[in-house]
């Protein structure tokens, strides 16, 4: 028998029982995070391997949605600060040390870019527009004339974007659920897949939508290899690790873990998309909005677990 | 008889019982609820600052130990209150009640200015009224009452330091029917088991050398949950050096956490326990011998009466092992005389409770530890002359008349003997008619809540003087409400203990509300009822400072100082070794067989007497101390509360699992006569025995007034519906009642 | 400089929460939360039971990963080892919250987030931190970890104890004696 107590009366808001520090706000800004990454990522990648034409949806189009939707996930992230007057706090200082920071100078930097790589090719998806001003159209000239430029620093900071995603909650050893190096890879390789999804549904062109899926298939199985080791690294590591993996393994998360983020949000879009691959059946929307979904749901589940999950549960709870 | 009338709407307004509190309560709540907005804005707690801090020296009133501390305020606003360094009562440092004793003060539900009972359209309610008015009605009823039945039908509940004012005036007035609930219900048997052994009581503080012991035996007592400051302090320290622990308890208390023996013992058989001790140490020729010789009479008669007593015969009653029992008296005796059968304090468990605690003070006597440095010393106290007074009328009748041939041994009046007397009786010719109530929550502190109830029914006059809204005033015709501790003046600390010493309070704030000090109520209820001559004095600063004159200091030193210790009072703490002493018993020796009990019909030497147990299917209902609690007078603390806003009912797992209760499900319990208990938090717990169950004292509120605290948790007096008497002195045994579970739902 | 610490008696530790309250008053800790808490450790079964019973807070971590994931510089370790939130730099974004394996940190009614202070206010004037002053028991105590002579040295050099969560990585600097 073990019983542990705590006497004085504790239960703080938004820490006891268990946190609940982070609601729908970072979830929604995580996925958005890592849509726009794989948005802008495979828009500069074919930008820069000249696929263009070839791949219209991919390069030109889904960019335009880059800053709405990254903005919106700035949205959340704002609203979730608790001290939202002092939100310029995070640009008056550099902490190389915290995930948090170099995340937002990263959004500092990521977020003008898509706005200049949405304006570079808003012409072009809608030959009629104008520029209001004369000094401003001369402007967008002159950033064209270095657009292979904008692509590589969008490839870079795409990445990161990507990656931060992931690591931002992998940093925090004091939830073992959160604690693993393969949630990095994994947000970022899902928010490929769900940037590839956003394109598929853009889509109109058959090539290019089957190059999409191609891809979105690959980056598929590279995540379902990623969430076996994620969970084979915790079985292999100390009883806090095994109990927060436990909560998928029969505990409250399993059914809508496996059901519906690895199930609907994976396997199912995967085998949808190689059937229609191999031309077994015609290709529809479905796959691609299963990714989106399943991608939006690892983040709640993830965001949640990793807050249920904790070091002092061995303590006080 | 309007009131009579009044209160028995009251009890249909609620349907029966208990219930119908709350129903009153509501109908106040109301009221003083529409007075809300005309009160000034709340203090706050100001937390640390760079402002000026300023002290002013106070005594602690969160429970009776009397602690003397500093109140720290930045701007006239509370920060916080520390123990005084120079108050050997407390050694600097206040236990948590008092540390939050804040509070009490900043309580918004406090009750705010005078209420009286009255009639609106046929419906029995209260009104705000002048002091004036309400002294005015008071004083009128107490005349009468003089006038019809003799001023020796009023009686004084009181449990505070403000009381004795009020005792004051019912002794001028003319009657000595003082009760206190920390006799009857709480200390009373204690102090007449030691007297009849030592011929002196055990006191409070208590005098138990627990900082100097080697071998500490705690039967109950549940030290370190009873907060009781100093005596933990010296338990702490105790522990940490090394002395021998012995917890006979139950529950694995926090002491028996710190215990090198924990005895879960069958509860209510305490007593074959420690007769067994007994018979150990006589057998086994281990008691202090030359002590014995010196001091003590009746050590035969003692050995006859335990020769049967063995380890092997207590074994089956109490569940105690043998072996563990015998080693337990050899610790005991090992450490002589520097070894503490602790007297206990709430004492009023199974109505033998006279006897059980004397042979205790049997046992103690053998180990030679009374009088001894690491047992039991001779506490000092401080001698200040009293305020001079005109001589009290003696009364024609006293509250003993109401129990002629009952309680020989009772030296205070019963709470509940005075509850017992106001039922009127053929046979009685003392019945109450008129209560004054002076920080007493009577409908939580008083067993048999349906007595009460009963008895209140036939008053003509009830007052309550209250700090908060607590049940009782809502069963008073007039509420006066008294300001906290931290906004008033007190006649001076006198405690024993080890070094004579005075402390101060003095008022850190001004009253809030319309709230006022207890002296000045006295003083003016004194003036209405023509018996100004007793409060000769202006205000109570000229009290005190005439009390502080022939000690040759004054208000200004003592607002600077708090505390002041009498080094030229001191008289020394132990016998001195071999000399003789005469003990004020009849015999002038240590009674180990007393002739005066024989003489009474009792017996001379404690008997073990089984008591009841519990039905099948019922568990033994037993209670006590939260350490951030004071029984029911914190738990609408606003700081408290914070560490503590609901008691738990704790159960051990095999019950739990027999019973279907999960820990931290909500549950009601039900008692042997059918009454139920508001819903209950269940802990359960391996630190329980499987016959019992156990709660703290003190929730369970049903006075909506006090909004923090109503219906959190549940009362255990609502359950204690069945006492057991002391016959020596009349104590409330409590812990005979046994409860079984319900679902909240049904 | 001198690195403070505190040392716990679990043995003299009767679980009273005088050091909570005592917090709650000298720093004026909003309501629903605290700095300290109690817990009563229990193992074994009826009637072989042992109990520990410890006063817990932050505890100031040599390896502060609060400190190190703050985006912004507000959670900073003080002169003295003292791990402090400055609210004006704190944004709320509860990062330190998610990274103490403690949970000694909450979010403030006002904003930012808040926890023990090791009482600097009162350690700056040669003070003890009130709830070490307040412990009835005297089972607190409260100085320098680097200075052999000082009492919390000869307490954990004379004494067998254990910190909280060793294997969290983060060096608490609160210990308890067994
Ligand atoms: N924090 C705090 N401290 C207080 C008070 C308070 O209100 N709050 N009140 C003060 C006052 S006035 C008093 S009188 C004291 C009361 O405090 P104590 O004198 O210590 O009261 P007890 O009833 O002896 O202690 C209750 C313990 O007795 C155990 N017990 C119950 N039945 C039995 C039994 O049959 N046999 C044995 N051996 N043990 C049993 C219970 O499990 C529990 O652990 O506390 C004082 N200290
Ligand atoms: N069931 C059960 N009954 C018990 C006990 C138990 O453990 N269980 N314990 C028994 C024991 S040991 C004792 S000592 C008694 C204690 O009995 P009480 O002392 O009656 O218990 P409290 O609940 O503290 O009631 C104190 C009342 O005084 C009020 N008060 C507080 N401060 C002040 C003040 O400054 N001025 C005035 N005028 N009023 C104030 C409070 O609001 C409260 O209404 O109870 C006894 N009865
Ligand atoms: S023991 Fe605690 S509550 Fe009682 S007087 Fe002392 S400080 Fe106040
Ligand atoms: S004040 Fe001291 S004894 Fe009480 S709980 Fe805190 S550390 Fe333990
Ligand atoms: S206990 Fe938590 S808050 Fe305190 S320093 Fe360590 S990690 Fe930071
Ligand atoms: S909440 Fe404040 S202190 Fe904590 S990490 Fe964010 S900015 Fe730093
Ligand atoms: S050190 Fe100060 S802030 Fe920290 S818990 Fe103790 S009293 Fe509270
Ligand atoms: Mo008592």
């Amino acid at each position: 028998m073990h019983e542990l107590d705590v006497t004085s009366g504790r239960n703080m808001h938004l820490i006891d029982p268990h946190l609940t520090i982070w609601g729908w706000e970072i979830p929604v800004y995580l996925f958005l995070g890592g849509l726009v990454a794989g948005i802008l990522f495979f828009s500069a990648f074919y930008f820069l391997r000249g696929k263009a034409d070839e791949m219209p949806a991919t390069v030109r189009l889904a960019p335009l949605f880059a800053p709405v939707l990254l903005g919106l996930g700035l949205l959340a992230l704002f609203l979730d600060l608790e001290y939202k007057r002092h939100v310029f706090r995070f640009y008056t200082n550099i902490r190389l040390e915290s995930p948090m920071s170099w995340g937002s100078w990263t959004l500092a930097v990521i977020f003008p870019l898509s706005v200049i790589w949405a304006a570079l090719h808003l012409e072009r998806v809608f030959p009629q527009w104008r520029w209001p001003w004369p000094w401003l159209a001369g402007l967008v000239r002159f950033v064209k004339e270095q657009a292979r430029v904008v692509a590589w620093l969008l490839i870079v900071y795409a990445a990161l974007l990507g990656m931060y995603t992931g690591i931002l909650l992998s940093a925090f050893n004091a939830r073992p659920f959160w604690n693993s190096a393969i949630l990095g890879p994994l947000f970022l390789v899902s928010g490929l897949s769900t940037g590839l999804a956003l394109n598929l549904l853009l889509s109109r062109n058959e090539k290019e939508k089957h190059t999409l899926a191609r891809l979105d298939v690959t980056a598929i199985s590279v995540e379902l290899f990623l969430i076996i080791h994620l969970f084979m690294g915790f079985l292999a590591s100390t009883q806090v690790h095994i109990d927060a993996a436990r909560l998928f393994l029969g505990g409250p998360y399993t059914a809508a873990f496996w059901v519906f983020v690895v199930g609907l949000g994976l396997l199912l879009p995967a085998a949808i998309e190689l059937l229609e691959l191999r031309g077994k059946i015609l290709a529809t929307r479905i796959p691609a909005l299963l990714v989106l979904l399943g991608g939006l749901l690892l983040r709640f589940i993830v965001v949640e677990a990793g807050q249920v999950s904790q070091w002092s549960l061995a303590l006080t709870k | 008889m309007a009131t009579k009338l009044t209160r028995r709407d009251f009890i249909k307004i609620g349907g029966l019982g208990l219930g119908a509190v709350a129903a009153g309560g509501g109908v106040l709540n109301a009221l003083v609820d529409a007075k809300r907005h005309e009160v000034p804005a709340a203090p706050a707690l100001t937390g640390f600052t760079d402002g000026p801090v300023s002290l002013t020296p106070t005594v602690c009133e969160i429970c009776f130990w009397q602690c003397a501390g500093w109140v720290h305020t930045v701007n006239g606003q509370p920060w916080k209150i520390t123990g005084n360094p120079a108050d050997p009562n407390c050694n600097g440092r206040l236990c948590p009640r008092g540390t939050g004793g804040l509070g009490a003060y900043l309580d918004e539900d406090r009750l705010r200015t005078p209420l009286l009972r009255t009639e609106v359209r046929g419906k029995q309610t209260f009104r705000e009224v002048s002091w004036e008015e309400a002294f005015a009605y008071i004083a009128d009823k107490m005349k009468k009452i003089a006038a019809e039945h003799g001023p020796e039908c009023v009686a004084l509940f009181t449990h505070g330091s403000g009381g004795a004012y009020f005792k004051h005036l019912l002794r001028a007035y003319g009657s000595d029917s003082v009760a206190a609930p920390s006799y009857a219900q709480c200390r009373g048997p204690r102090e007449e088991a030691y007297m009849l052994t030592f011929g002196d009581e055990v006191g409070s503080p208590e005098r138990t050398d627990i900082q100097n012991t080697r071998c500490l035996v705690l039967i109950g007592s549940h030290l370190g949950e009873n907060m009781h400051n100093t005596q933990v302090q010296e338990f702490a320290d105790a522990v940490a050096n090394g002395a021998t622990v012995i917890t006979v308890d139950p529950r694995f208390s926090v002491a028996a956490s710190k215990s090198k023996y924990w005895l879960p013992i069958r509860p209510a058989t305490d007593t074959a326990l420690l007769l067994a001790w007994i018979h150990v140490i006589i057998a086994e020729k281990l008691y202090d011998q030359e002590y014995v010789e010196k001091y003590t009479v009746g050590f035969e008669e003692l050995k006859a009466a335990v020769q049967h007593n063995t380890p092997e015969w207590a074994h089956p009653i109490t569940t105690i092992e043998p072996g563990v029992i015998r080693a337990t008296a050899r610790e005991m005796a090992r450490h002589r005389p520097a070894t503490i059968v602790h007297p206990g304090r709430h004492v009023t468990w199974y109505g033998d409770d006279t006897q059980r605690v004397r042979a205790g003070a049997i046992l103690n006597a053998l180990l030679g530890s009374w009088g001894r440095r690491g047992g039991f010393y001779f506490p000092n106290k401080a001698e200040v002359p009293a305020y001079p007074h005109p001589p009290y009328p003696k009364p024609r009748r006293t509250w003993r008349d109401a129990f002629p041939d009952k309680y020989p041994m009772a030296n205070l009046a019963l709470a509940n003997g005075v509850c017992e007397a106001t039922i009127p009786s053929a046979t009685r010719n003392c019945n109450f008619k008129g209560w004054i109530v002076y920080g007493t929550n009577l409908m939580i502190t008083l067993p048999e809540p349906q007595k009460t109830i009963a008895a209140i029914q036939n008053l003509d006059l009830l007052v309550a003087i209250d700090l908060m809204p607590a049940e009782i005033t809502g069963w008073a015709d007039v509420v006066l409400p008294e300001c906290s501790y931290l906004e008033r003046y007190d006649d001076l600390r006198l405690l024993p203990g080890r070094v004579p010493a005075i402390a101060l309070r003095a008022p850190a704030f001004a009253p809030r509300f319309n709230s006022k000090p207890a002296w000045w109520m006295a003083k003016e209820l004194a003036r209405h009822l023509g018996l100004e001559a007793y409060f000769p004095w202006q205000d109570f600063e000229e009290y005190l400072e005439a009390r502080l004159r022939p000690l040759g200091t004054s208000l200004a030193e003592m607002k600077k100082k708090g505390v002041l210790v009498l080094e030229d009072q001191r008289h020394p703490l132990y016998l001195d070794e071999g000399a003789p002493h005469t003990f004020d018993t009849p015999s002038g020796k240590i009674e180990l067989a007393s002739a005066l009990l024989a003489e009474m019909g009792f017996d001379a030497v404690p008997k073990y007497e089984p008591h009841e147990e519990p039905p099948a299917g019922y568990y033994r209902l037993l209670y006590g101390r939260a350490p951030t609690h004071t029984f029911g007078r914190t738990t609408n603390n606003p700081i408290l509360t914070e560490t503590m806003i609901e008691n738990e009912v704790w159960i051990n797992p095999t019950v739990a699992k027999l019973n279907g209760i999960r820990n931290g499900e909500y549950v009601v319990l039900v008692n042997q006569d059918g009454a139920r208990s508001n819903k209950i938090k269940a802990k359960v717990t391996e630190r329980i025995r499987h016959d019992c169950v156990y709660l703290v004292h003190g929730f369970g509120h049903t006075d909506k007034r006090m909004r923090r605290t109503y219906l959190r948790g549940a009362d255990d007096t609502g359950l204690i519906t069945r006492v057991k008497i002391d016959p020596l002195m009349g104590g409330t045994g409590m812990r005979g009642n046994f409860v079984t579970f319900e679902s909240v739902s049904s | 400089m001198p690195r403070y610490g505190m040392v716990i008696d679990t043995k003299r530790c009767v679980g009273c929460a005088d050091c909570v309250v005592a917090c709650k008053t000298e720093n004026n800790v909003p309501d629903g939360f605290c700095r300290d808490w109690i817990v009563q450790d229990v193992r074994g079964a009826f009637p072989n039971l042992q109990m520990e019973i410890r006063s817990e807070r932050c505890n100031h971590c040599e390896n502060a990963p609060c400190v190190r994931c703050c985006p912004t510089g507000a959670s900073y370790i003080e002169d003295g080892g003292i791990v402090l939130v400055n609210h004006d730099e704190c944004t709320g974004c509860k990062a330190c919250i998610a990274s103490c394996p403690y949970d000694a940190r909450f979010v403030h009614p006002e904003g930012y987030v808040d926890k023990c202070t090791f009482c600097i206010h009162r350690v700056q004037q040669g003070l003890d931190p009130a709830c070490v002053a307040v412990c009835p028991t005297k089972c607190m105590h409260f100085g320098d970890l680097d200075d052999p002579n000082s009492e919390v040295s000869k307490l954990l050099a004379s004494r067998p104890h254990h910190a909280l969560l060793p294997e969290a990585g983060t060096q608490p600097k609160v210990f308890y004696l067994n």
